[in-house]
């Protein structure tokens, strides 16, 4: 047999397969067309466009190679806002974490009557557009006649009122402290659903053994939700670095540029420019070297954590 | 009985009763924090701005619907509204049906790409909507959707559809052979097997998933505002109520009362659904 006909009878049975789950790729398209048109597309494009001087959606493009990379790793405004996206992230995870299981593992007690409604308070910032939350914040935190202001100055906590969105070095924690605010909600959702898969015998097997209120949950209940907790950090931390709405809503990036993260300097460039000419590929450049870098810390996390997978198992055989 | 006495006074004052009573008024003292602003904003709704100003507490001297009537007028927040269910639940419907089909062909069947398409997911998955929004909105001009609604709720359909995807995958693959066999055995359709045996097993997925799908349609900003910038009349709650603060920052009533009715139907909508949500979600991280 030649190998001609080898390969040609593979491809012969590589056809059949293929035509055999045809009603399989049937029901991919609707799926496909929407992961391909704004998902798959969109992040390839975006790697071409950042090659372009490209200046609005109707005007020509031209190709100008690496110019626009080269360009940004010299602004120091591109760093400042790179570094910022992922202090804010660094910022908000974890206290939204912590924050959020204390309430879920008190809310999940049994016991505890009103625990809906509980939840549902909690939960209200979730499901309040953020556009809404940025209205009422910058009113509460005014520092002319905000009713915040004016209750630190009854207290007499201070004797001038703080300028929570226009002071440069306050700016930034006032915006994290009103993300985690907003957000807790969905991870106390989250922890709560983890609770959930908790055995009942394991809180009975605790009664007998005597072992009382927080030991239980910090031996027993811990070590079986922090699967979940690896999860739900990688959720939250992408919902962190995709923080414009908040940002934009209230501070614009301001004051000069002191709550800028990456998100607002791409808008800036790409499309709100009073009077300025918009740069396309610039502002595509800058998303691309956004991307990149949270894909290679995601694989860099991802092998950590296979690597601890891996050296705790000889101790648990 | 001295072994009784020693336990009682290991544990004195709090019984249970008394320690669930405890925990609850700390947990009402959070909650009340917690939902400060937002009440706030609905007090501050029913005031003139002059009674905002003075602070007057959080009871209203004299309520008024005036805010009310002048956000509707003046803000469109009745067009913006109907702009925003639109989006919202045509987005909902063509990602869950979407996403079930396509997580239930990656769960259960086996075809040449499959991996190939696992692959792309795990790729993607973490690309953050600043990465893509110049491409989406390029492909929307093009294909003549650049100013309209329904560019805007196909391509919200994209924000979490991988996610979606991934909870039915691992869902219905945990749902055993035997249902799918007897289907087959009575000789149902493939489509009849999904339609009317899998999905409805599969029901704390789909409800996650319209709930997730609703909050992030509701919520979303950044791909209205970049479509609705030259075309006011489309524009989404979310980005109604930011430009009207733009153009009336002194008016602090009526920007709380739009703000107020922006947030009403998702809130009845969480109070309805909430109890299926969280259920649904810990059957999808169970599964």
């Amino acid at each position: 047999m030649s190998d001609f006909t080898v390969s040609s009878s593979l491809r012969r049975r590589l056809g059949a397969r293929i035509w055999s789950s045809r009603i399989d790729y049937l029901f991919l398209v609707p799926g496909m067309l929407i992961f391909g048109a704004f998902i798959l597309y969109p992040i390839f494009a975006a790697e071409y466009f950042s090659l372009l001087n490209w200046s609005g959606f109707d005007a020509n493009a031209k190709f100008v190679g690496l110019a626009n990379y080269v360009e940004l790793l010299r602004d120091p405004f591109f760093w400042n806002a790179f570094g910022r996206s992922f202090l804010f992230t660094l910022s908000t995870v974890p206290a939204q974490m912590i924050i959020s299981l204390i309430i879920a593992i008190i809310l999940n007690n049994k016991l505890l009557k009103l625990s809906a409604l509980f939840r549902t308070m909690i939960f209200l910032p979730v499901v309040t557009p953020v556009a809404v939350i940025g209205i009422v914040m910058t009113i509460m935190l005014s520092p002319f006649n905000g009713p915040i202001n004016m209750a630190i100055l009854d207290i007499g906590l201070l004797s001038r009122p703080l300028d929570f969105l226009g002071d440069p070095d306050l700016v930034l924690w006032t915006l994290a402290a009103i993300y985690v605010w907003k957000w807790v909600g969905v991870t106390m959702v989250y922890w709560l659903a983890a609770l959930q898969t908790v055995p009942a015998e394991l809180y009975e097997a605790c009664k007998l053994d005597g072992v009382k209120g927080w030991q239980v949950t910090l031996y027993v209940i811990m070590p079986m939700i922090m699967p979940f907790a690896i999860v739900i950090a990688l959720i939250s931390a992408i919902s962190a670095l995709n923080v414009f709405p908040l940002i934009m809503s209230m501070t614009q990036g301001g004051p000069y540029f002191a709550s800028e993260v990456m998100e607002v300097y791409i808008f800036r460039y790409a499309f709100a420019t009073a009077g300025a000419i918009p740069r396309l590929g610039y502002a595509s450049a800058a998303g691309v070297f956004f991307g990149l870098a949270i894909m290679s810390l995601t694989i860099l996390q991802v092998l950590a954590v296979r690597h601890l997978r891996n050296r705790e198992k000889p101790h648990a055989a | 009985m001295p072994h009784d006495a020693r336990v009682a006074i290991r544990q004195p004052a709090l019984t249970p009763r008394m320690r669930r009573v405890l925990v609850s008024v700390v947990l009402a003292a959070v909650c009340a924090v917690w939902i400060y602003p937002l009440l706030w904003m609905v007090s501050a709704s029913l005031k003139d701005n002059a009674a905002i100003f003075a602070n007057e507490g959080l009871i209203p001297g004299r309520p008024t619907f005036e805010n009310y009537v002048r956000a509707w007028k003046e803000a469109n927040i009745g067009s913006y509204f109907f702009n925003t269910v639109f989006v919202t639940v045509g987005s909902v419907l063509l990602v869950t049906i979407a996403s079930s089909m396509m997580g239930y062909v990656l769960g259960r069947r086996r075809f040449v790409g499959r991996g190939l398409i696992f692959a792309l997911i795990a790729f993607t998955i973490f690309v953050p909507q600043g990465y893509t929004i110049i491409p989406i909105f390029d492909l929307l001009t093009r294909i003549g959707l650049g100013q309209s609604l329904w560019g805007v709720m196909l391509a919200t359909c994209g924000g979490s559809f991988v996610i979606f995807v991934l909870l039915f995958a691992g869902y219905f693959s945990q749902i055993p052979n035997e249902l799918e066999e007897a289907a087959k055995m009575d000789g149902v359709s493939f489509v009849k097997t999904f339609w009317y045996v899998m999905l409805p097993l599969a029901r704390p997925i789909v409800v996650t998933v319209v709930v997730m799908q609703t909050l992030y349609a509701w919520n979303d900003f950044l791909l209205p505002l970049v479509v609705t910038l030259a075309n006011p009349s489309i524009r989404t709650l979310s980005v109604g109520v930011y430009a009207f603060r733009g153009e009336n920052f002194i008016d602090w009533g009526g920007m709380t009362a739009a703000s107020t009715i922006s947030i009403l139907p998702v809130v009845v909508l969480f109070l309805f659904l909430q109890r299926y949500f969280i259920d649904g979600l810990a059957g999808a991280v169970k599964g």
